[in-house]
């Protein structure tokens, strides 16, 4: 096929990404090795849903000329849509379990109301909010993984697109977004735990005779198989006329008008799309995590995902890959306390404080050396001239 | 000849300055017309309104058989009704190779969700190289357009506005770069293109106009100066003055 000849990278990443995964599946603890724990497994899945998200934002930041700072928002939103599922099930499940013991089986009131004290009671409430109306349907939920996301990112990238904001401006828009959302979560009374947040999301109802050694690799194979999708499919947009315009939005978005292209539908369309790609790497990534609360969608959340693709190389899926993969993991290793601390005899270097000075000084040496980032280094290794 | 663009007492400020001042222009549905003026007139400001990237303060812009307000349109809808622009400055998308500029420009849906379901079949394929052929880049299609001399992004611009197949062409300074031998391939392309379409060209240089062989309009200072046959308004005493002359 033409498309595989014009995007080499492709094979290699999705072979390379099965490589791995099934490297780390054969060392883990769950697959009977005992070289790769399960926690490790769990980080390394999560690094994989981050890596989606990098490539979402890669789409509408590299190639569309949309620096986002809100696609974080979207992935934590997606984390919250099913974390409600996950958790409101469990709860049910236990509550049941523990009225096996009566004489009487629970009324529907009774049921609800201990499901309500559960999970609500450390807001002070018991009741069960409206909006955790389908948290019972693990299809609905997952309907609203997309749907929630996916109708906040048409919503707001109507209003903005269509006044045509762009630029810096914009970006300060997708802060403020972040940055309400977050605020309005962190209420009590938001109707998903204040500050809380979602807990517990590592448990799936129904699977709890499954260890979390082998959980954890169905969610690394599901987490993998998203971000191979989610490549292809990206770098099969970007190779259609489609991809072309994208690209011609970041240009030169008048000259796109003049030829008679209404940008601001197509902004909004790959808004919205990169959006909800964010929004399921999200629902893959958090019951993984285990917790999803709303410091997860702080401001400094998506900035760190924008400086990610930069280093990584934006207007490059392999870049976003890369950029995620290398900085998320480094990022890990230095503020886990696992990084030896380093002695210069009249001071010594704590990574976990002087891990965000690296992670800086790297973003500029990457900005003035390699323009085109990590990716660019392995443009330039393996053929010469510009990149589409 | 019915009339395919109207123009009226147009007027366009900038931070107090009067860019374009009561202008009225109407030009037909097979019409070629040349716009020159001295710099600073005019000219451009003129194509940004009629295209709708410069909204006037004042005046009407009337489109087509049904009169249609040009002024109540984006610049795509204006753009998908039938005006097509080439730029002063040479404006393609250098990051992508001449097959796509031109694909994008071909006249196709433009809908994102049609976009989408394009693929590239064979009548597209003849049509690209039925546009490069005539435009000199034949052998250039798979060339990034950055790569291409100034001369032949001219060339690939001017592809890309035959291949919107507009009904009004405005063509803003067509030969500056180009050679003599492709400044007469230029007016064959433009006198050819006016048999069946409106083209505005703006230009300089009074050989390649006299060789346009068509109806000129002088502009100044933002407001109509002259208007007839090269030979008319060249002898009119105020286009003397104020262009010519000096
Ligand atoms: N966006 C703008 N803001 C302020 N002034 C402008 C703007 N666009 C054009 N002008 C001014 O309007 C006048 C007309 O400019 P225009 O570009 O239309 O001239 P022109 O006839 O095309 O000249 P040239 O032959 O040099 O291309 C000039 O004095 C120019 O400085
Ligand atoms: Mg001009």
């Amino acid at each position: 096929m033409d498309f595989i000849k014009r995007t080499p990278s492709l094979p290699a990443v999705l072979f390379l990404l099965f490589l791995f995964t099934l490297i780390v599946s054969v060392f883990s603890t769950g697959g009977g090795g005992d070289l790769i724990s399960t926690s490790m497994v769990k980080t390394l899945g999560k690094t994989l849903c981050l890596c989606l998200a990098a490539i979402a934002l890669d789409l509408v930041w590299g190639y569309c000329g949309i620096l986002s700072l809100g696609h974080m928002a979207f992935f934590a939103l997606g984390g919250y849509l099913i974390g409600m599922w996950l958790m409101f099930e469990r709860t049910k499940n236990i509550v049941m379990e523990a009225a096996t013991s009566q004489p009487l089986p629970l009324t529907p009131q009774e049921l609800s109301d201990a499901i309500g004290n559960q999970i609500f009671g450390v807001v002070g409430g018991s009741d069960i909010p409206a909006i955790w109306f389908f948290a019972d349907s693990l299809v609905v939920q997952l309907i609203l993984v997309v749907a929630v996301p996916g109708l906040l990112a048409l919503v707001f990238g109507w209003l903005a697109f269509r006044s045509r904001v762009t630029g810096v401006y914009l970006s300060i828009l997708t802060q403020a977004m972040t940055l309400a959302l977050s605020l309005y979560l962190f209420q009590n009374d938001s109707g998903l735990r204040g500050n809380n947040g979602l807990s517990g999301l590592q448990n799936i109802p129904g699977l709890g005779h499954v260890p979390q050694s082998i959980l954890s690799l169905w969610f690394l194979w599901a987490s993998a198989l998203a971000l191979g999708l989610g490549y292809l499919l990206a770098s099969r947009i970007m190779d259609l006329k489609f991809g072309s315009v994208i690209r011609g939005i970041r240009d030169d978005e008048a000259r796109l008008r003049f030829l008679g292209y209404e940008v601001e539908h197509y902004k909004l369309l790959v808004f919205t799309l990169t959006a909800v790609m964010a929004a399921i790497a999200g629902a893959l990534y958090y019951p993984q995590a285990g917790i999803v609360n709303p410091a997860e969608m702080a401001p400094i959340a998506s900035i760190y995902l924008a400086v990610w693709v930069a280093i990584g190389g934006r207007g490059r899926l392999y870049g976003a890959v890369i950029g995620a993969a290398a900085v998320s993991l480094a990022s890990t290793w230095f503020t886990g306390g696992q990084a030896p601390d380093l002695p210069l005899g009249f001071y010594t270097i704590q990574w976990v404080d002087w891990w965000q000075v690296l992670l800086g000084l790297g973003f500029v040496l990457v900005t003035l050396f390699a323009p085109q980032g990590l990716a660019g280094l392995v443009d330039g290794i393996f053929r010469k001239g510009d990149s589409k | 000849m019915s009339t395919l663009l109207e123009v009226s007492g147009v007027t366009v400020t900038f931070d107090g300055f009067r860019a374009i001042n009561n202008l009225s222009f109407q030009i037909g549905k097979a019409e070629m017309r040349a716009v020159i003026g001295p710099n600073g007139a005019g000219k451009t400001t003129f194509m940004d309104i009629i295209t709708g990237k410069t909204k006037p303060d004042e005046g009407r812009i009337l489109w087509g058989d049904r009169s249609e307000n040009l002024l109540k349109m984006t610049e795509a809808q204006i753009a998908n009704a039938g005006v097509g622009r080439k730029f002063q400055r040479p404006t393609v998308f250098e990051a992508q190779t001449v097959t796509e500029n031109l694909r994008m420009a071909l006249k196709r849906p433009r809908s994102p969700f049609s976009v989408l379901r394009h693929r590239p079949d064979a009548q597209e394929k003849a049509d690209i190289e039925a546009l490069a052929e005539e435009i000199g880049l034949k052998d250039h299609l798979e060339k990034q357009s950055g790569y291409l001399s100034h001369g032949q992004k001219q060339w690939l611009e001017i592809g890309m506005l035959l291949a919107q197949d507009p009904q009004l062409l405005l063509v803003d300074e067509p030969a500056a770069g180009m050679t003599a031998p492709e400044r007469e391939h230029t007016t064959d392309l433009l006198v050819r293109t006016a048999k069946t379409r409106a083209v505005v060209v703006v230009e300089h240089d009074m050989e390649f106009v006299r060789r346009l062989n068509c109806k000129v309009t002088v502009l100044h200072e933002g407001s109509v100066l002259a208007e007839g046959s090269l030979d008319h308004v060249t002898s009119n005493q105020d286009v003397i003055d104020v262009y010519l002359g000096r």
